[in-house]
């Protein structure tokens, strides 16, 4: 019990002044999966919009492929990568395993389908005669699309959060691509499992205190979006 | 404001969903300044026909003239979608402010801010919502949300306006100020328009002429008056409100009215056919008045025929008595005359309707 009280105490001081380790490792992880999610973004909502609107043969097919991408474990991504950009690789000659540009790739394959799949949902779920309505206002086909969007921004955020919240708090991935070296490829995931791993509970308990609190943030944002209503 | 040239003609307009024909149209137009109302029972095909005018949706084949000129192409097809408006049953309003929903059809076509302005504030006058300029569509009543689709939709200045079942979701009062309030703007600004639904006595009051629709056809198309009295077929007699329709075979004609032998009884009506010819008469229940079987009361009704109630459905502000005059026959009764006749079922009592209450459809066809 001592222990923890004494770990508690140690965090606290620990986000309390700064501590320059704890918030290198804090804002690189931020860079990364901020970036990761950036680029599923562009990815996520381009894919999504276009699969929501437009019928094509195999689109069940498709639609289940990202459903099923949106529950892509983090050491299978990691593992793709890995295989990718190892030194024999398809990708090797290109030297970026264990860099932080690995793991915004990885991360990105991670977000990716999350991103796609709640674009998708969230155009899919506005009124059906909404696209016949602003077609009727005079709109050509990127205006529509541009609206709709703006229409759906609420979820698409949804969308942005998920992203956010699945690659921040991902390890498996991150650790296999990134490596976990100090000062380059740290995040918080990976310090906390090598933290954790060393006995040093105070650092290790610090970094989860800030995981928890992302994830407060993004929930809280989340609710809020999910409490709002449509108009009629 | 209706000039004779059309301002939109289709002909031979079909259209598939799901492989199944909905739509079946030989020729349809519109003149410029003209309501013409679209009625018919749910699934008759009217959304599916106002869609297809407004070139929303695809048709297997038809061809669709504005102003003469096809529509067909891509191109002609965005042009033409520009110079007309839709507003659909749900008002489909953007998650923004009113203002900026009444806007956004000028907005797509990057009109300047100051002629925006002006617009849309005559446009929030006209119907009524200018005080709501700056809510959020969100926080809209129903018919708030409706009379927002409304503007935005006559904002753009369309030279027709597609309403698709615009009152079917709305309460009766607030339905009623809006229905008076599109006629007047409607009139004001000579705007062509087309309205579907289902609700006859909304067409009548807004339109000129009516259509009626059954399974993806215009069964009958003519001035609203005579599609209210004077159906051409059975159906089209029932959807106007002739609750009651009696075959029968002409037994003789006078001056201009004629005798039908319904089997059990028979009935004079105004109009013109052959003797032994074979008809349908068509009786609208507000026009049958009941009287007390004992009453020798004078009456300039032709028809007298002594009835038993076999039903009585109470509808609000009235009843409706169903009869058995050895033939079916409805009437609607006042609460009022209710309890005068002392009306209940099983009762016997003397229902009369004038020759010209009957109109009689000609069978030969």
């Amino acid at each position: 019990m001592d222990m923890i009280l004494e770990g508690l105490k140690q965090a606290f001081y620990l986000l309390v002044t700064f501590d320059p380790e704890v918030m290198g490792i804090t804002w690189l992880s931020l860079k990364i999966s901020g970036t990761a999610t950036f680029f599923s973004l562009f990815f996520g909502i381009s894919v999504g919009t276009v699969v929501a609107l437009t019928e094509f043969p195999g689109r069940r097919l498709v639609v289940s492929l990202i459903n099923t991408g949106m529950g892509l474990p983090p050491v299978v991504a990691g593992l793709i990568v890995t295989i990718f950009l190892w030194r024999n690789g398809p990708l090797g000659f290109l030297e970026i395993l264990y860099t932080p540009t690995a793991m915004i790739i990885a991360q990105s394959l991670i977000a990716a389908p999350i991103v796609t799949g709640i674009s998708l949902a969230s155009i899919q779920q506005l009124p059906r005669n909404l696209r016949l309505q602003i077609l009727a206002l005079g709109a050509n086909r990127l205006q529509m699309v541009w609206i709709l969007i703006k229409e759906a921004r609420l979820p698409l955020l949804a969308a942005v959060m998920a992203g956010f919240g699945g690659v921040i708090s991902e390890v498996g991935a991150s650790i296999m691509v990134g490596g976990n070296i100090k000062g380059y490829s740290r995040v918080l995931t990976t310090a906390t499992v090598m933290e954790t791993g060393k006995g040093n509970f105070e650092i290790a308990l610090a970094l989860g205190f800030i995981l928890l609190l992302l994830a407060f943030i993004i929930n809280a944002v989340l609710t809020q979006v999910q409490q709002r209503q449509r108009p009629r | 404001m209706t000039t004779d040239a059309p301002i939109l003609s289709v002909s031979d307009l079909f259209v598939k969903r799901g492989g199944v024909p909905v739509l079946d149209l030989p020729a349809f137009s519109i003149r410029k300044g003209e309501t013409v109302g679209l009625i018919g029972p749910n699934g008759a095909g009217k959304s599916t026909l106002l869609l297809a005018l407004a070139c929303l949706i695809k048709r297997e084949r038809g061809r669709i003239l504005f102003h003469g000129q096809v529509v067909s192409t891509r191109r002609e097809t965005f042009a033409y979608r520009r110079r007309i408006a839709v507003v659909f049953q749900e008002p489909l309003l953007f998650d923004t402010t009113v203002y900026a929903n009444v806007a956004s059809g000028l907005d797509i076509r990057h009109l300047d801010r100051q002629e925006i302005g002006e617009r849309v504030t005559r446009r929030l006058d006209q119907f009524g919502i200018d005080h709501l300029r700056n809510r959020s569509a969100r926080k809209l009543s129903g018919g708030e949300a409706q009379r927002t689709s409304l503007a935005r939709a006559f904002a753009i200045d369309p030279e027709i306006v597609f309403l698709d079942e615009p009152f079917s979701s709305l309460d009766p009062p607030t339905r009623e100020g809006l229905l008076e309030d599109l006629h007047r703007i409607l009139k004001e600004t000579g705007t062509t328009a087309v309205m579907a639904t289902h609700d006859r006595l909304e067409a009548l009051r807004l339109s000129e002429r009516m259509a009626v629709m059954r399974d993806g056809e215009v069964v009958q198309i003519g001035p609203a008056d005579t599609i209210i009295h004077h159906p051409t077929d059975e159906f089209v007699a029932s959807f106007v409100g002739m609750e009651t329709i009696l075959t029968g075979r002409v037994s003789g004609c006078g001056v201009g009215t004629i005798r039908v032998d319904l089997g059990v009884g028979e009935l004079e009506a105004v109009g013109e056919a052959r003797p032994g010819e074979a008809v349908r008469c068509c009786i609208r229940p507000e026009n049958v008045t009941l009287q007390l079987p004992a009453a020798r009361e004078e009456t300039s009704a032709r028809n007298l025929f002594p009835a038993r109630v076999e039903k009585i459905q109470p509808l609000g502000l009235f009843h409706r008595v169903l009869l058995d005059c050895g033939f079916p026959l409805t009437a609607y009764v006042t609460s009022q005359s209710i309890s005068d006749l002392n009306l209940r079922e099983g009762a016997g009592v003397q229902a009369a309707f004038k020759a010209t209450a009957v109109h009689v459809i000609r069978h030969e066809k």
